[in-house]
């Protein structure tokens, strides 16, 4: 911070500022993609009709090629003695809750991830390496991961998983909606295989109306909430219950989009980058203003 | 009548039975470190798909930057507002800056799971993630810790390059380049100071948007919409405390008498900011009725009260007074409370705050995490201890030059 004139110091700071705006500009294009489209599907998850056979499980890991026993075994019902998430090693998990009305009926809950209107992981990875597809699939990509894991931290449902035993190119693991089975024509491997027609797979905008349809022809076996029409902005996987939700261990979330407070925060922060821009030149007004203090040696 | 001060390559022992005992524990966390890039993240910590940060990004990143913002808090005075009778603790604190910051860089670097794609934000954006604010502004703010470090480079080794053996033909070219960066930036460093204050209020506060995107997986003590400003404020706070309390251990360690003249005008500033700081946190709290959680007895109320009774409020009422700003033990407990409330606030945001919706146990650090924290403490402090021995850091009385000479040539007269 030598003596420097007034010429130097505005075009240098002119040249700061072209730089810093162009930097906005290409930034304001940059932004994961979250296609909202109309045709978007959906799966429907009917709990009451749901018997618990976990096939579904056995289909989804034998269509991601993961590590599996043999689909005989997966009657077991020993393991709903404890609640189960899905972690790297299974992408869906069916849990088990008593059933109040019928004892001998017990509640099965298939979970898997929600694939969000508006996910939180699409707008929180840091190189976007989550996108919202036009089949309404949110979708992961290896290629840009870097593992940071925020996703994890921001997802409301609590679903991506992460590789924690591998040293390199460990992966962040969740329900891909199937999207090699679907864009070919194919219905997604726990779907097809759901020997009860306990999962319905269809436009979104259509199973909303079947699920309201089905709750007013049968008043008495379903609680009037369908799971995932409004929470967090809408989610393309849905549920029905005979039981309320938070009894079945369903996150209790708002209706308004995960990521809404997040993104109001950080796009106000970047209006057109002009509040950076604004303090750049705000600060340098009080550089120049106070740099006769150092001459007269203060 | 007051010396005249001189940054000054210190002159002491590197080695000290305190400095073996950071080597050893330096050595420690690299043990631990080689597991987690041998045998994968989940070898070494206590992290699961439950709890997927822990200590590495709550203390080393996220207090790490906190901890670093005396560098731009003290820039902001120095350099912008021009008080020249700070200047003796520039240096220092951009050392500590440009230190901490490289060991959050490190952090974020052993705790990504795919490091060597740590490049992947500079051209991969995401601009509705804070995350990815965060750290572009990180970078590029490194960088402008490292320009302005430059001056003590050139300062100490212009006509001094002295290469041994092999390199001897690279001293003369070394030489040309200190030169021509010496003169460039002279004219243009303004350019960098500015630019760093701005980075620095920009990526301080993005921090705080990091875990809003949490919603409800994070306790409501600490879940606000202002956490961006509440998180720069603290920042701001504990700027000048983290600048009086290295500069009392630099001090006591290398047996100088602390600067107790400069320090204590530079403590005149902190219970003011500190203050605002404790109003916008006790008022968010109000307007959001969240002191209805301090009723019960939790881990959460009880931290809560920890962090805002001992790391705010106490060291409040202690820099009011003008007794402890005189007495040097005093204002090292003061600053050193201010410390451990910004950062214990940092790791209960990310830690005690945040409660999964589904969780099969709670997160608590596990030795190998602990390890590799406490041992880039020790590393950072072993450079520090380094560079103040190697380059023109800390002022000493300089009896040779008279004070008042270097205006008078420059004046003309």
């Amino acid at each position: 911070m030598k003596a420097q004139n007034r010429r130097t110091f505005l075009k240098t700071a002119a040249v700061a500022g072209t730089v810093a705006a162009g930097l906005g500009t290409s930034k304001a294009k940059a932004a994961p993609m979250n296609i909202l489209s109309p045709n978007r599907m959906g799966v429907l998850i009917d709990t009451t009709v749901c018997v618990g056979c976990r096939n579904c499980e056995w289909a989804c890991k034998t269509a991601h090629d993961l590590p599996s026993e043999p689909l005989s075994t997966y009657g077991d019902r020993s393991v709903f003695a404890q609640m189960r998430r899905p972690d790297d090693g299974a992408l869906t998990v069916v849990n088990e809750y008593g059933n109040p009305k019928n004892k001998d009926l017990p509640i099965n809950v298939k979970v898997q991830c929600m694939h969000c209107d508006h996910p939180a992981c699409v707008s929180a990875c840091i190189v976007g390496a989550f996108t919202k597809q036009e089949n309404g699939t949110v979708l992961w990509d290896s290629d840009m991961c870097i593992g940071c894991r925020y996703c994890m931290a921001a997802c409301p449902f609590q679903i991506p998983a992460f590789e924690y035993h591998k040293a390199i190119q460990p992966e962040i693991r969740k329900c891909d909606f199937c999207i090699q089975r679907t864009s070919k024509g194919e219905l997604p491997a726990c779907v097809s295989i759901c020997p009860v027609e306990a999962l319905t797979y269809g436009p979104r905008e259509e199973l909303v109306r079947v699920a309201r349809d089905r709750i007013k022809a049968n008043p008495d076996r379903y609680v009037n909430h369908v799971y995932g029409e409004y929470e967090v902005g809408g989610t393309s996987w849905m549920y029905m219950a005979g039981r309320e939700f938070a009894d079945l261990q369903f996150p209790n979330l708002g209706t308004n989009p995960a990521p809404g407070v997040s993104e109001a925060i950080q796009h106000g922060i970047f209006a057109y980058f002009m509040p950076p821009v604004a303090l750049y030149a705000i600060l340098g007004a009080i550089m120049w203003m106070t740099k006769d203090r150092k001459e007269e040696g203060l | 009548m007051h010396a005249y001060m001189k940054p000054t390559p210190l002159k002491a022992k590197f080695f000290t039975p305190g400095v073996i005992v950071l080597c050893v524990l330096a050595l420690n966390g690299l043990v631990f470190l080689a597991g987690r890039f041998f045998f994968g993240i989940g070898a070494v910590t206590n992290l699961n798909n439950q709890y997927p940060w822990g200590l590495w990004i709550a203390f080393d990143v996220a207090a790490g930057v906190a901890l670093a913002a005396g560098g731009f808090t003290t820039a902001a005075l120095g350099h912008i507002l021009h008080r020249e009778d700070f200047h003796v603790v520039l240096r220092p604190a951009l050392l500590t800056a440009m230190l901490g910051y490289t060991f959050v860089a490190v952090g974020v670097f052993v705790d990504i799971g795919r490091w060597y794609f740590i490049w992947h934000p500079l051209i991969m954006w995401n601009g509705s993630s804070a995350l990815f604010e965060v750290g572009i502004c990180v970078m590029i703010y490194m960088t402008v810790l490292y320009i302005e470090f430059i001056p003590m480079v050139t300062e100490r080794f212009i006509g001094r390059v002295n290469l041994p053996g092999v390199l001897k033909f690279l001293n003369r070219p070394l030489d040309a380049l200190l030169r021509v960066m010496d003169r460039g930036l002279g004219k243009t460093m303004f350019i960098f100071i500015i630019a760093g204050v701005v980075l620095s209020t920009l990526h301080q506060s993005s921090l705080g948007t990091l875990m809003v995107i949490a919603g409800p997986k994070m306790h409501p003590l600490w879940q606000t919409p202002v956490l961006p400003l509440l998180f720069l404020l603290s920042a701001i706070s504990v700027g000048f405390p983290m600048v009086i309390f290295e500069s009392m251990i630099a001090s006591r360690s290398f047996k100088m008498k602390p600067e107790m003249d400069v320090l204590s005008r530079l403590a005149g500033f902190v219970a003011p900011v500190l203050g605002v700081y404790l109003a916008f946190k006790l008022g968010d709290m109000f307007i959001r009725e969240t002191f209805v959680y301090l009723q019960e007895l939790t881990t959460e109320s009880v931290m809560w009260t920890i962090e805002v009774v001992v790391g705010v409020i106490v060291p409040l009422r202690m820099f009011l007074s003008r007794a402890v700003l005189r007495s040097p033990v005093l204002l090292f407990i003061a600053a050193m409370l201010v410390i451990f409330g910004v950062a214990l606030n940092r790791l209960n945001n990310f830690i005690v705050a945040y409660t999964p919706s589904y969780s099969f146990s709670s997160y608590f650090p596990s030795i190998g995490e602990i390890s590799v924290s406490v041992g880039f403490v020790s590393l950072l402090v072993l450079m520090y201890r380094a560079y103040v021995m190697i380059f023109p850091i800390i002022s000493l009385p300089d009896s040779s030059a008279a004070p008042k000479t270097k205006y008078a040539i420059r004046g003309g007269k």
